[in-house]
């Protein structure tokens, strides 16, 4: 009998659990489901209080349509978001490949002191160099671009892309090396052909990092873009939203905040072990 | 003795050649990295600590003032005001961050059916932008758009539609609350990698010992987990400290510029009002209270995690 008691307690506890987990779990995704819902809820709906989130008066894209009408529409922003994230994503992963491997498998002159000089750029708060950064752009003729914007990005990557590449060589083992040598392969064969496919989750994790950085990065943007042809989605959407273009329509917002928030959403699920594996490399060393 | 160093030598000499300009080659390799942080990383900073000397508008000349800028700091009360409210929120938004996330930590740290989706859960608005964020909230707190106030209002919990954001409280504990919804997860995840590096054996001893759980978390969790902890709270200072877009986004640095935060102030100087050599000068005190804080970092972090 007390068995069964101590049993049902059991199974009371859990069912507590579960439901707390429940909750929580609702609550933190509560507004992200309650933007994307609502953003398909026709215009006129839009701008009562979201009660009950999802469109009571029929599915609609009638929002997104309105955000394409505002300043240069949807299409361009996205455009300038995508190239600079994915150029950065790019950039960023072969400069810190080439350097990862030079550091892991090259003993140079000055070797450690350039090693602790990108390390330790992470101390720096990059928001307390943003007028000089504008400065340099200016001078090289990129002030204003898009190009200019990738740069800083990966530049702000470069210290934790760089750790994590060295690790992923260092983990390596030195055999396998001096085999392909023997092969006969030089240098950029060996990085391509033999070490490339042994580091690769490094590579999707800073890949994934250079991402959600370059798409989200606000302040960069607002400072550094002063053309509206330039506009990231997150400079376009806070123009809009702080009533730039006349009225504030919440649906366009709605609709383009979920244009913001889905391929970083997206990305995270698809490859949230990446993401983790990033986060604890950083966090235990 | 002569004759073996003189055969030896040039074999030897011919080996280290041969190595040293295969290790060069590393140079090679390391230079665009190098040359991005020294162009884009480097000289902005050289200029920073230069730029802070002088009077420096957006157009014409700038000449030198040596400290001029830095007394005038002294005397900006505005700024010292901004610090203070920067530190105000760090303090509050770093407690509220931990009394969720620590829970949460203890929560997914167990293995059970759905922790993988809890634990997804709650990571979720940490993958998102603080601007997504911010324009996700700024719409939520909208007073007649949003979603709080009209459901305070229907629920009869308000006589009228309230306005969160016209007064300082409840738009400052607005944005303390989104802030805690987009950070717990990732300051839960931090904390627990320290949960799972503790000995599970550890707290099994202790439980046959007949400690309670409230005794085994101060006698062992805690202490165990003092680096992670060091490290979670190190991020949640930092980064609460250069706090900047969702005071720009949601509050505009109202109501009536009582939320205007260090970086707020500075972008507000150099790149509305054009004071780009006072906004250099209001930089370097920032950069001097971020890099105070990553040596604080460091200390804390070298010292061995362990039972002592």
């Amino acid at each position: 009998m007390a068995q069964a008691r101590s049993r049902k307690r059991r199974i009371g506890m859990q069912i507590a659990e579960h439901a707390t987990g429940i909750i929580a779990s609702l609550l933190f995704l509560a507004p992200i489901v309650w933007t994307v819902l609502s953003a398909f809820k026709p215009a006129q709906e839009s701008r009562q209080p979201p009660l009950p989130p999802w469109p009571t008066t029929g599915f609609s894209v009638e929002n997104y349509a309105t955000l394409n009408t505002f300043g240069d529409g949807l299409w361009l922003p996205a455009q300038n978001s995508i190239y600079v994230s994915g150029m950065t994503v790019v950039l960023s992963v072969i400069v810190s490949v080439l350097a990862g491997y030079g550091f892991s498998r090259f003993r140079f002159p000055l070797k450690n002191l350039l090693f602790v000089l990108i390390l330790s750029t992470i101390m720096i708060p990059f928001q307390s160099i943003l007028t000089p950064i504008f400065l340099v752009l200016t001078k090289i003729g990129l002030h204003n671009t898009l190009t200019g914007l990738v740069c800083v990005y990966v530049t702000l990557q470069l210290p934790f892309s760089i750790f994590m590449m060295r690790n992923a060589f260092d983990a390596v083992p030195r055999e396998i090396e001096e085999a392909a040598r023997m092969d006969g392969a030089n240098n950029v064969t060996m990085l391509l052909r033999v070490m490339l496919p042994l580091v690769w989750p490094g590579i999707v994790t800073i890949a994934l990092f250079a991402f959600l950085g370059a798409w989200n990065e606000f302040l960069a943007a607002l400072v550094l873009m002063t053309d509206q042809s330039k506009f990231t989605l997150p400079i376009m959407m806070t123009a809009l939203q702080s009533g730039r273009f006349g009225a504030i329509d919440w649906g366009a917002v709605q609709a383009g905040v979920t244009v913001m928030m889905v391929p970083c959403l997206v990305l995270f699920l698809l490859l949230q072990r990446f993401y983790i594996r990033g986060l604890m490399a950083g966090a235990v060393k | 003795m002569t004759s073996i160093a003189a055969i030896s030598t040039p074999a030897r000499r011919r080996k280290l050649v041969g190595a040293g300009r295969r290790q060069w080659i590393g140079l090679l390799y390391v230079a665009p990295a190098v040359a991005l942080v020294v162009v884009f990383f480097i000289i902005p900073l050289g200029m920073t600590a230069w730029m802070s000397l002088h009077n420096w508008p957006l157009m014409g000349a700038h000449s030198f003032i040596g400290l001029d800028n830095y007394w005038a700091i002294l005397r900006d009360t505005r700024f010292w005001n901004a610090l203070k409210f920067t530190g105000y929120y760090t303090v509050i938004v770093t407690i509220a961050i931990f009394v969720v996330a620590f829970p949460l930590a203890l929560f997914i740290e167990r293995p059970r059916p759905l922790t993988g989706f809890y634990r997804t859960s709650f990571f979720m608005p940490a993958v998102i932008g603080f601007a997504s964020a911010s324009l996700l909230w700024s719409w939520l707190l909208n007073v007649d758009s949003g979603l709080f106030s009209p459901a305070a209002f229907e629920l009869g919990l308000t006589e009228k539609k309230v306005n969160l954001l016209a007064t300082f409280q409840p738009a400052f504990w607005s944005i303390i609350a989104m802030v805690v919804w987009k950070v717990a997860g990732f300051t839960m995840i931090i904390l627990m990698t320290g949960l799972q590096s503790i000995p599970p054996d550890l707290q099994e001893a202790a439980m046959i010992d007949g400690a309670g759980p409230l005794a085994r978390f101060r006698a062992i969790t805690l202490p165990l987990m003092r680096r992670t902890l060091a490290l979670a709270l190190i991020l949640s200072v930092a980064g609460s400290v250069l706090a900047f877009d969702q005071f720009y986004i949601i509050l505009r640095g109202g109501p009536r510029n009582q939320t205007l935060t260090a970086v707020y102030w500075i972008f507000n100087q150099s790149f509305v009002s054009f004071k780009l050599g006072y906004g250099a000068a209001l930089s370097m005190v920032l950069l001097v209270i971020l890099v105070a804080l990553s040596l604080i970092q460091l200390r804390l972090l070298r010292q061995p995690e362990g039972v002592d």
